[in-house]
């Protein structure tokens, strides 16, 4: 599969299947066990993935062999750390097939880089008046800023609402175009309901509208292929810790003729073509807006994450996921008297399964499957409106990714029914 | 073997105790966490200094509403300043639990809320004479 790693997610070779069980070994953390002497069984990846060997090696390589500062020395070291860190904007650019390894811009996680988007492109491109379309689903990391933008500039705010199965109405939003938004920002992948929402088709019809896009992809990129250029998106993010990457770790996509027409986001080192005392002009894109000392070694990471998932490939990332989110739905329902789940059937979902056992409060859900070693989050996962609009106080989540095991779901249900059974004593 | 999970305190969880509302009750707050979803109205009914009767709605987790069942069992006839004067720990105590740091906010929601009950009645008490001044954060 090497060859996969250089012609990225579009190369159309029928996908070989991914064996997690091998691939199991590469994660040093699944061969530990909790307080309890029990096996981790993960099942929140969603929040964050674990970290391959290959990962931590990478940021403990620059750490311990180059840990230069980037873009400055003139030593050997330094231009090995700039040349690491260069290089990992090549590699992002490859997995998520963008045309100019340029238009990547390195950033802390998906929440830095949609504020980055509303500071420096939201503020100077909307209006009084003008609106914003989002989603009923968006995580709170692509409504908030957006929030911000409109109480500021006077603005609007509009929502695409969803079905009772969590699939977006593209008829109330075809209507909602007709308003003339000037930025559509939606996610790829819901993070509660785990649909997998028609990006493509929802970007043309935006920019039939005249208006940009926006993708949160912090649950897509680490789980599927992804194709800006195919997609047609003008702004497109992700967070690094989700795709088997470092914390503090994460990038912004954007249209090179975008970047350059926006302002600094913050303002320092790094950004700068020259400093004056009064004036300074700015550094080119994406430089602009990497302003101060980065997380070099986290990024570095994030790159040894991209390749590893590149090896791996992502259409048969796709399938393993999406097979264990069927096998979820099919072995859930039938093991776990009166489970409810949310969200749409696997063909629409990635792997992310929500869930409520009628009465019992997720956080006892949780706490009692902790005991047994299994992972699972437990609230309103950062979508408290998504959670209204289904009349929920809170949910459980299980989410998998590519070390995920069917076991791990029967571990689960083995689990859930330990906590029907603790509550109907 | 489940600690966190005793008999008592399921118990409580499905027959909470001084569960419903007062019909004029002298102080009422409601809590939320709204990180976990959890909502407690507290409400009390105080004469002479003394809480005379107490009682609590709401929804949330086992161990916000077990928590919410044994402490309106302890200061249903305490005065109000020992009730001001309950700690944390008193309530932990109380409950007779483990609590995981994650969910102290679950177990501490009760007493967070009889706290803020209190305040608001004292503040609304201070009101008239024109002396009001915000009251400063309870010892809870
Ligand atoms: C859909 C979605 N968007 C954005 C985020 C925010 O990611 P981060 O916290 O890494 O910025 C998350 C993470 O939970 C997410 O699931």
């Amino acid at each position: 599969m090497a060859d996969l790693a250089t012609t990225g997610p579009t190369s159309q070779a029928a996908p070989a299947r991914l064996d997690p069980y091998r691939l199991r070994g590469d994660f040093p953390i699944l061969s530990t066990a909790n307080r309890f002497g029990k096996p981790l069984v993960y099942l929140d990846s969603a929040a964050t993935s674990l970290k391959p060997l290959a990962v931590i090696e990478a940021v403990d390589g620059y750490n311990r062999e180059y840990s230069a500062n980037i873009h400055r020395g003139i030593y050997e070291m330094a231009e090995r750390a700039t040349g690491a860190y260069e290089e990992t904007r090549v590699k992002i650019a490859r997995l998520i097939n963008a045309p100019d390894p340029h238009e990547i811009v390195f950033v802390r996680n998906a929440t830095e880089a949609i504020n980055l988007v509303a500071y420096s492109w939201g503020r100077r491109n909307i209006g009084r008046g003008d609106t914003i379309v989002l989603t009923e689903m968006e995580h709170h990391a692509n409504l908030v800023p957006w929030q911000l933008v409109v109480q500021e500039m006077d603005g609007d705010l509009e929502f695409v609402p969803i079905t009772d199965d969590g699939i977006l109405r593209l008829e109330v939003y075809e209507v909602l175009l007709h308003l003339r938004p000037k930025l559509i920002a939606f996610t790829h992948v819901s993070n509660m309901l785990g649909t997998v929402n028609p990006v493509r088709e929802m970007t043309e019809m935006a920019h039939a509208a005249g208006a940009l896009v926006l993708i949160d992809g912090a649950q897509a990129v680490p789980h599927m292929p992804v194709d800006v250029r195919e997609i047609g998106a003008d702004f497109y993010v992700f967070s690094g810790h989700k795709m088997l990457g470092p914390t503090g770790s994460g990038a912004l996509w954007a249209r090179r003729e975008l970047l350059e027409a926006m302002p600094p986001f913050m303002a320092g080192g790094d950004m700068i073509r020259e400093v004056h005392l009064r004036r300074s002009e700015w550094n080119e894109v994406p430089y602009k807006f990497e302003a101060g000392t980065p997380d070099i070694a986290a990024e570095i990471g994030m790159g040894a994450a991209a390749d590893y998932l590149m090896n791996l490939g992502m259409e048969a990332v796709r399938v393993h996921e999406q097979d264990l989110a069927r096998y979820a739905l099919d072995v859930l329902p039938r093991e776990v008297p009166g489970i409810e789940l949310y969200g749409p059937a696997a063909e629409l979902r990635g792997g992310v399964v929500s869930f409520n056992l009628p009465g019992i409060h997720p956080h006892d859900v949780a706490q009692i499957l902790d005991r047994s070693g299994i992972c699972v989050r437990a609230g309103h996962h950062c979508t408290m409106p998504l959670h209204e609009r289904f009349d929920l106080a809170a949910t459980a989540r299980a989410s998998f990714n590519v070390y995920t095991v069917p076991e791990e779901i029967d571990a689960l249900a083995v689990g859930l029914r330990e906590v029907t059974r603790i509550f109907d004593r | 073997m489940d600690d966190l999970y005793r008999d008592y305190i399921l118990e409580h969880y499905r027959h909470p105790h001084n569960f419903g509302v007062l019909d004029a009750p002298t102080a009422s707050y409601e809590g939320s966490n709204p990180l976990c979803g959890d909502r407690i109205t507290m409400m009390l009914g105080i004469s002479d200094g003394i809480v005379r009767e107490v009682a609590f709605t709401g929804r949330g987790c086992a161990i916000s509403q077990a928590s919410a069942s044994l402490l309106t069992d302890e200061i249903k006839g305490k005065t109000v300043e020992e009730v001001e004067g309950m700690t944390p720990d008193d309530l932990l105590e109380l409950i007779g639990i483990e609590i995981s740091p994650a969910r102290l906010k679950c177990a501490l929601l009760s007493l967070d809320t009889v706290a803020h009950a209190l305040a608001d009645e004292a503040a609304e008490k201070a009101e008239p004479d024109g002396s009001a001044s915000a009251p400063s954060s309870t010892s809870a």
